[in-house]
């Protein structure tokens, strides 16, 4: 990379800058049009939230921001950079650690190995001591096959190994589902942590109650698009309009 | 003169050795299937005529291009696993968003083209390839003559299988390679190059089998036929391992060349047809092969 580009990102990079920019995007998943023309930013050290009920097309938009759904169409910008025709093994280099709905633990991995095996994509990641600190568990269970772990263990797994990469933003999709409340706990203290540390944060999340308190702003989402944007300095007047929109 | 079993000593350990190299080829072909089926989910048809060219590669590169022995058994499997790499990248690519079922189809019909098109050069008589100097003659063991090149046949399978246990379970490769076999998509999302995973995959599983190719040459007449035949009890072998584990296949590989060679000495008629018989009686009883998981 030559230097003119390279500080270019440097100052991307900054605090405040545009991390994430998807503008009208459209997801297609063969013939069924998932995703209606989705539009919303994330800042640099923000967290947000994509909120909305099952079927909305919060899950799909995280996977359609890796290329990882069918056709797409409209723009992803990440840190300045379009990706719509980016394949998706170059698009996690731009800085992205991804963690799946289902988790992803490799069952022929052990813990250790399955922690160790993304690939670091940007220099500055947490080292694998910084990460057995945060997540102890792990470091108890490193020679146990990945799926032997508990449901918590496992999530705690998930989150862990995309801190080793360098990434910057991370995408999010309910980790706290189907947790034990201590766990849920625990693993908002890590995103806090984690928020402390700059890092940009996108949380697909059915457990308002857990979002709420972490979140810059929330993106509302119904029938593959964004129907509303609340910061968090506009929850608590909003908070009966959010709960008719989600349905809870 | 000591008997074993009721059969002179020389003619069991003789027959033991036979079996053992005969399922070093087992190990080395089967090993080569499970590594591509793990990820690639195809049956690779195509194996024995990859095992077939690794042979034609060492035959023809000494009778054209002066390539001695040693050299052969480094740049045939070089040769072959590019051609592999060529054929995964433009043939199979293109089908893998299809049922598995096509893959296996098109790696048949490569494999017929591949050894029709050498039987009207060659014929299907075969051509012999001389002992490398270096391995003729052979160690008198007492109670048996062991050939030089048999015992190197048997030592170079074996480190090769045990390198090849230890770069898929030990390495960072291998485990993008494990990874990748259970889920492609999120590999993808951590920045791994999966399409060109899969291509070198392929490439090694076919280099594995030209390297069988290159140490079979001084054994067996090199032929069109030579793989094909093999192949169908590589397939038994592979279905009593079960598909996609390593160890697995070389284990069942030497195993299943002992009881052949087992079998030749106490009741010969049935030296063809064993492995078969223990590949339906693990069908029955254990589906999934004898190192498979079960579904």
């Amino acid at each position: 990379m030559n230097q003119a580009a390279e500080s270019l990102m440097e100052y991307q990079d900054r605090d405040g800058a545009e991390m994430l920019r998807v503008s009208d995007l459209h997801a297609f998943y063969g013939e069924s049009h998932i995703l209606h023309g989705v539009d919303f930013n994330v800042k640099r050290g923000e967290l947000v939230t994509l909120l909305g009920r099952n079927g909305a097309g919060r899950s799909t938009t995280l996977k359609a921001i890796m290329n990882m759904v069918g056709r797409r169409t409209g723009s992803i910008m990440i840190n300045g950079n379009e990706t719509l025709d980016m394949k998706p093994h170059r698009i996690p280099r731009l800085g992205i650690g991804y963690c799946p709905e289902e988790r992803g633990i490799f069952a022929s991995l052990d813990v250790e190995e399955n922690l160790l095996l993304p690939p670091t994509v940007r220099s500055g990641g947490m080292s694998i001591d910084e990460i057995y600190e945060m997540f102890p568990n792990l470091y108890e269970r490193r020679r146990s096959p990945g799926t032997r772990l508990s449901g918590g263990e496992q999530q705690m797994l998930a989150m862990a190994r995309i801190l080793r990469t360098g990434a910057r933003l991370l995408l999010l999709d309910e980790i706290t589902e189907g947790l034990a409340p201590v766990i849920v706990q625990a693993l908002g203290q890590v995103l806090v942590k984690l928020k402390e540390r700059g890092m940009t944060i996108v949380l697909v999340e059915q457990n308002f109650r857990f979002a709420a308190p972490l979140a810059d702003r929330h993106f509302v989402m119904d029938h593959g698009l964004i129907v509303e944007e609340i910061s968090a300095a506009e929850l608590p007047s909003k908070r009966e309009h959010l709960h008719t929109l989600l349905g809870v | 003169m000591t008997m074993i079993f009721g059969v002179p000593a020389a003619v069991f350990l003789g027959q033991l050795l036979l079996g053992l190299i005969n399922g070093a080829f087992y190990a080395l072909l089967s090993l080569g299937l499970a590594v591509i089926f793990g990820l690639l989910k195809i049956v690779n048809f195509a194996h024995g005529a990859m095992y077939m060219l690794g042979a034609f590669a060492t035959l023809l590169g000494m009778r054209y291009l002066g390539i001695n022995y040693w050299a052969a058994l480094l740049l045939a499997p070089l040769v072959v696993g590019l051609f592999g790499m060529l054929l995964e990248r433009f043939m199979l690519r293109r089908i893998a968003h299809l049922d598995h079922l096509y893959g296996l189809l098109l790696t048949f019909g490569l494999a017929l083209i591949f050894e029709g098109s050498l039987v009207n050069f060659f014929g299907v008589s075969g051509a012999r390839y001389p002992t490398p100097e270096l391995l003729q003659g052979g160690f008198q063991l007492g109670f048996m003559f062991l050939p030089k090149y048999r015992a190197f046949v048997l030592a170079a399978a074996i480190v090769v299988c045990v390198f090849t246990w230890f770069m898929i379970e030990r390495t960072r490769l291998g485990a993008y390679l494990r990874a990748g076999t259970e889920n492609p998509a999120l590999m993808q999302a951590f920045g791994v190059n999966v399409p060109l995973l899969i291509t070198l995959t392929y490439g090694f599983g076919v280099a594995l089998a030209a390297f069988a190719g290159v140490l079979a040459a001084p054994l067996y007449p090199v032929s069109p036929n030579m793989g094909s035949n093999l192949l169908i009890v590589v397939f038994a072998v592979v279905v009593i391992g079960g598909m996609g584990s390593i160890l697995g296949a070389v284990i069942t590989g030497l195993a299943m060349g002992l009881i052949e060679g087992l079998t030749k000495v106490y009741y010969p008629e049935a030296a063809n047809t064993v492995i078969f018989l223990v590949m339906i009686l693990v069908l029955l009883l254990r589906p999934a092969g004898l190192f498979g998981k079960e579904a």
